[in-house]
């Protein structure tokens, strides 16, 4: 005997309603693959490429608590303006965040957030605003471990030299987002 | 980082979903499906506060029970009013009108010996004849009553 898809969602829809998730997620389509997004009662708290679920669960309990559920309505704002990031019709991001990081990691990713739609920054210069000038490689292992990517655009960071040097999510990814930004010119497929 | 000894939510949820629907439709039958919501929100409430993983199966049906005698409680001091008017008539009345049709002694012991309990030592002895005779009225007038039901 199994649960049918409808008692299911309505559990699921029940127990994010009622205020008593830790943690929400769910799986969502983007023109740079399936994205796991997740959601706490603060905000915005994770966004993954190349999902595996269990893991990223087991991890996102870790951080915010073991009520972990898979739900899809807490999801839908977020969903939405990925949407409209995507189709272009969307150049700054309006979610309230919830990031669990401190000091320099957390200075970092304020001045992060600040990089505008389409244009590009280095990791000194991110150093430098945070106070560190010297700490350009640090300021790259924060964006390897940037926890939102795409709302937090990391990809707009680039090497001294105007190299895309490196993306969490692959250098691919990169390029498609900074194309789609007008930050990159296209590149054609001969 | 905290230490965390149970799992997500998440992967309790889909390894127990099954068996606690399985045990709320064999207790409540029809009334499983609000059990089921019942039983999962409750355990999502005590989740947090748990200290170890260890039986969560258990655990859960246990709490699955404790939704199940809810709802059977409720039922019982809310009867469903769909539910026919039960007769309030007693036994011996409901029967006389029933056997109104039977001839008049297999009348009398059906009446006696089912509306009244009587024995057919008691029911001989009230219509002037045997044990054996009452006996035998009352079982001729109930298979003439099963005939006419029929």
């Amino acid at each position: 005997m199994t649960v049918s898809p409808t008692l299911d969602k309505r559990f699921r829809e029940a127990a994010a309603a009622a205020g008593l998730l830790d943690v929400a997620y769910d799986l969502a389509e983007t023109p740079v693959g399936t994205l796991l997004v997740a959601t706490t009662d603060r905000g915005l708290c994770r966004i993954s490429y190349d999902p595996q679920p269990e893991r990223d669960a087991e991890s996102l309990a870790q951080t915010f608590g073991v009520r972990v559920l898979r739900a899809a309505k807490p999801i839908d704002p977020v969903r939405r303006q990925l949407d409209e990031y995507f189709d272009g019709s969307r150049t700054t991001f309006e979610l309230p965040l919830d990031l669990r990081v401190t000091g320099f990691n957390r200075e970092v990713l304020k001045r992060l957030a600040r990089v505008p739609y389409g244009q590009l920054t280095t990791y000194g210069t991110l150093a430098a605003e945070a106070h560190r000038p010297k700490a350009a490689r640090a300021v790259g292992v924060v964006m390897n471990r940037n926890p939102i990517p795409i709302v937090l655009p990391c990809h707009r960071v680039v090497g001294a030299s105007g190299s895309l040097v490196g993306y969490a999510g692959g250098l691919d990814r990169k390029e498609q987002l900074l194309t789609l930004e007008g930050a990159l010119q296209p590149k054609l497929d001969v | 980082m905290a230490l965390v000894s149970v799992p997500p939510f998440e992967s309790f949820y889909e390894e127990n979903q099954d068996a606690v629907l399985r045990e709320l439709r064999r207790l409540l039958g029809r009334d499983a499906e609000d059990a089921y919501q019942e039983t999962f929100l409750r355990a999502l409430r005590a989740y947090g506060r748990l200290k170890n993983a260890d039986n969560l199966r258990a655990w859960v049906l246990t709490i699955a029970r404790r939704v199940a005698a809810d709802h059977y409680r409720r039922r019982e001091a809310k009867p469903e009013p769909a539910e026919p008017k039960r007769d309030s008539r007693p036994a011996y009345a409901e029967l006389g009108e029933l056997a109104d049709e039977l001839p008049r002694k297999e009348r009398a012991a059906v009446v006696l010996r089912y509306g009244y309990d009587l024995s057919y030592a008691a029911i001989g002895a009230a219509l002037g004849s045997s044990e054996d005779a009452a006996r035998q009225a009352a079982s001729s007038g109930i298979r003439r009553l099963r005939r006419s039901m029929r």
